[in-house]
């Protein structure tokens, strides 16, 4: 049997390759992990084999049985002669159940389908012979073509400018099918010159990094697979089935940049999957294999949930905002033990996030994690550790990389308030503030953006700035310093990070009801009058009373938009958009010394 | 507990001592109301319907004046989600829905004696309300000892809201008309015809302008609150005390009397009306079963 493996199962540790003969052809199909445990059978798209899978393959087989198997025509599959007719859903439907009750033919599969994978994984999910054989479906990047009809139909009977729009917009990403109905043509290019350059393509347009994928079969298997694009496309969108309702929980995994599907095709899906759980994931076309931790990740927990009622009826609840996108993603937060950092903590662990929360108070990150699971966070940790301590980092990067995995959203919060004069402020004082503010900055960005960067399936770096970055003052001439410096820090990163899929916002939140002006150091006063300043600030602060929930969101949102500098509150925007157009005026204003 | 309260009491004057039984009435009907109406909750009822439950309740029972309306908050209407102004505080048409927080929130008349509660609960298990309520127990704690230390009202707020959010959650009590935390309540004189005004009755606020009145003379005020006018030691009197936590969507509140003495015994100066209230079992069984 290793004798006979190709290239990519090649790759795989343990598989044990099989065929499976149906209607006149064989299967090449290849199991990995125990046999006893859920089956998880992952089905390639277009154009693929089985080996798009094997990072995800690989992840999985240490908790599921793990089945992948060439469609019909791909990788080391036989093709069907003639190839006219030989693709149509109804074949591999047969392929699918004849794989299936080979595999596990006693317990139901949990079908995952990428591309045309999960077109055909929609077709078995809601034909009528496949009830009792399937146990979940997760789909990514490929829509039921009945569903499809059905919204291209619902949009042409009413083309209102929006539904124009959909229609116009998918009908540009949609160029490749129409080229893939001519006749011989897309053969030719594929064995031809396509074919060589496609790997390359992958690489630069698609971010798919390089390695033993796509395989060499490619060639071939775009050739064949053209016909399922003839076989089925015509017929199904002119005349979709009407009963297209899936009969199992689905799980929808939709990549945000996919040159190929628009986001809308799903809208109003929950009328055909009853029983549907959206993931959101800012990547490209080829998740399984620009993002396979996450992908596992979420396969896993579908998969498990549905084996297991009890943790199912946990997941009953509401889904909160965001929960799609950060559903099990790991947060690490700095200054969690209270104010902004706390409430982002609280907003994370609502969408389901795993939450890190680190503070250099251990009682208050102990409490935000202890909160965080009681609003939903999947897990949540606390970590006492001071951001200006270099080496105290460095640790703390390695027992969350070992214990908890790689970081998919970093928010560095902690921050600490420092007001007087510059001739009054000493150099402890400076030095103190911009340890804190901008080397710890400094310090989780490159050693945990470094961690992220050297994973390379994307993530996110938040930084605490404020408006004081943009807002010069005669009164916080060095905590302005060091915001600016994250500012800018967050701008240079960000630019560094793009070509990584890792993005960097810079949140400036203004005047927001926090205890950092109770912990403020107050400089040229004695300890008394800082006292009563501090007192007099927080006062003024809970005059204004922005919520630090609503920084949280604004946090979230950043995130899931991946925006550049994001201000929050009123005078904060109102600052940024007069530093601006009319800087003279700030530097007016910047003048006056507010009395406290 | 209960019957340390009624010793401590019965060394005060023998018509204070009375006033006081007649408060302690009024209150334990009020909390027996409340636990009876949330007993009655079942999905689909309406904060409306919640209310009327409460109203009916007493009247049946002689309630025929009121310091204020019974109100009823379902879901993140508990934790004021969005308040603006204060018509949103009154009952509207929120179904109440399984796992669900609510606040009942009353304040009858009863026999010229005036109570002001709140009592929290879930329909079903909520496990976020639950922690909340465990947490007003040191807020009970503070707010009596630091009474007793007579430091102003407003500190004492302030250190109110410093421990909610260290806590981790969010100070509700400030969407209250001006911010309150408490304000005093006292004996009721009983008409015949006893009107409300946007749900407040109007005797009631008689007395506590009246209260204002006097206060604003001699540099107090029947509010609790986190402005100047409450910058100033505890008055003597009774005090409805309402702490409300909030946290993301979900919250919680007791309200009860804090009687305020001129004694000089600390142990005197101040002390909680009662002591056999439901949330107070509640942390008794709490701590037991720990």
């Amino acid at each position: 049997m290793s004798g006979m493996s190709g290239a990519g199962a090649a790759e795989l540790a343990g598989a044990r390759e099989r065929w499976v003969r149906t209607g006149g052809i064989e299967l090449c199909v290849v199991e990995l992990g125990e046999k006893g445990r859920p089956t998880v059978l992952l089905v390639h798209g277009y154009p693929d084999s089985k080996e798009v899978w094997t990072e995800v393959a690989e992840r999985l087989a240490t908790r599921f049985h793990v089945v992948l198997y060439d469609v019909r025509g791909h990788g080391r599959s036989t093709a069907p002669q003639p190839l006219r007719g030989g693709f149509t859903l109804e074949k591999l439907t047969d392929d699918f159940l004849a794989v299936a009750d080979a595999v596990s033919p006693d317990r139901p599969v949990h079908l995952v389908g990428h591309d045309w994978g999960s077109v055909q994984g929609w077709e078995f999910a809601t034909v009528g012979r496949t009830e009792g054989r399937i146990a979940s479906f997760t789909s990514m990047s490929g829509p039921s073509l009945d569903h499809f009809g059905h919204w291209i139909k619902k949009r042409m009977a009413r083309p209102t400018p929006r539904a124009a729009a959909q229609l116009l917009g998918q009908g540009a990403k949609s160029w490749y099918v129409y080229m893939l109905h001519t006749p011989v043509l897309p053969e030719l290019a594929w064995r031809g010159p396509l074919g060589k350059r496609w790997p390359a393509m992958l690489q630069r347009v698609e971010k798919v990094p390089a390695g033993s994928y796509p395989t060499a079969s490619l060639p071939s298997d775009a050739a064949h697979g053209a016909w399922l694009y003839r076989d089925n496309v015509r017929p199904r969108l002119r005349r979709p089935r009407a009963d297209a309702y899936a009969h199992v929980p689905v799980q929808l995994i939709t990549p945000t940049g996919d040159a190929f599907l628009s986001e809308r095709l799903y809208d109003g899906l929950e009328r055909w999957a009853p029983d549907l759980l959206r993931r959101t994931l800012p990547a490209k076309h080829w998740i399984p294999r620009t993002r396979p931790d996450q992908l596992a990740s979420w396969i896993a927990d579908f998969v498990s949930a549905r084996e297991e009622p009890t943790s199912r009826a946990l997941g009953q609840k509401a889904p909160a905002k965001y929960a799609d996108r950060f559903g099990g993603q790991l947060v690490l937060i700095t200054g969690a033990a209270s104010g902004i950092g706390r409430a982002t903590a609280f907003a994370f662990a609502e969408a389901g996030a795993r939450v890190v929360a680190v503070d250099r108070d251990a009682e208050g990150a102990a409490r935000t994690a202890d909160m965080a699971r009681l609003v939903g966070a999947r897990e949540a940790w606390a970590e006492c550790v001071d951001v200006s301590d270099e080496q105290a980092m460095e640790k703390l990067a390695v027992k969350v990389a070992a214990e908890y995995g790689i970081v998919d959203v970093l928010v560095n919060n902690a921050g600490i308030g420092l007001s007087g004069s510059f001739l009054d402020t000493t150099a402890e004082d400076w030095k103190k503030v911009l340890d804190v503010n901008l080397w710890g900055v400094i310090h989780g960005c490159r050693i945990f953006g470094r961690q992220m960067a050297e994973r390379g399936q994307g993530g996110h770096i938040v930084n605490t700035a404020s408006a004081a970055a943009y807002l010069p003052s005669r009164t916080l001439p060095a905590y302005s310093t060091s915001k600016a410096a994250v500012l800018m820090l967050s701008e240079c990163l960000r630019a560094e990070l793009a070509s990584k899929s890792i993005g960097v916002s810079a949140i400036c939140p203004g005047i927001v009801n926090t205890n950092i002006t109770a912990t403020s150091r107050f400089a040229g006063v004695d300890e008394a009058e800082e006292r009563r300043r501090q007192e007099r600030s927080s006062r003024l602060y809970g005059l204004r009373n922005f919520p630090p929930e609503k920084v949280a969101d604004a946090i979230l949102r950043a995130v899931v938009r991946n925006e550049a500098v994001v201000p929050v509150t009123p005078e904060s925007k109102g600052a940024l958009w007069m530093s601006r157009f009319t800087p003279r005026v700030l530097r007016r204003i910047a003048r006056l010394e507010p009395r406290l | 507990m209960a019957g340390d309260t009624r010793q401590r009491t019965a060394r005060h004057s023998g018509r204070l001592c009375a006033d006081l039984n007649g408060f302690r009435e009024v209150q334990r009907l009020s909390y027996e109301c409340a636990e009876a109406v949330a007993a009655r909750l079942r999905p689909g009822v309406t904060e409306r319907e919640a209310a009327r439950m409460q109203r009916e309740w007493l009247r049946e029972r002689g309630v025929r004046d009121w310091f204020h309306l019974p109100f009823a908050w379902f879901g993140d209407r508990t934790a004021f989600a969005n308040f603006r102004i204060p018509l949103q505080f009154f009952p509207t048409n929120r179904r109440l829905e399984p796992g669900m927080p609510f606040i009942l929130d009353m304040a009858p008349v009863y026999k010229g004696f005036s109570a002001d509660i709140g009592y929290s609960g879930s329909l079903g298990l909520n496990p976020v309300q639950d922690r909340l309520m465990a947490d007003l127990q040191a807020h009970r704690a503070l707010i009596l000892e630091q009474v007793r230390e007579r430091r102003s009202l407003r500190e004492i707020y302030e250190d109110v809201e410093r421990l909610m959010n260290r806590q981790g959650y969010a100070n509700r009590h400030r969407a209250y008309p001006f911010g309150v935390i408490a304000h005093k309540i006292d004996r009721v004189r009983e008409r015949r015809w006893s009107p409300t005004v946007f749900g407040f009755g109007t005797q009631s606020l008689k007395g506590l302008a009246g209260d204002a009145l006097h206060g604003h003379r001699e540099g107090w005020s029947p509010l609790w609150s986190p402005y100047h006018f409450s910058d100033h030691p505890p008055q003597p009197g009774l005090w409805a005390v309402e702490p409300h936590l909030g946290f993301r969507g979900t919250g919680a509140k007791f309200e009860e009397i804090l009687v305020v003495t001129d004694s000089r015994d600390p142990e005197e100066s101040a002390f909680w009306l009662d002591d056999d209230l439901p949330h107070v079992r509640r942390w008794a069984e709490e701590e037991k079963a720990a």
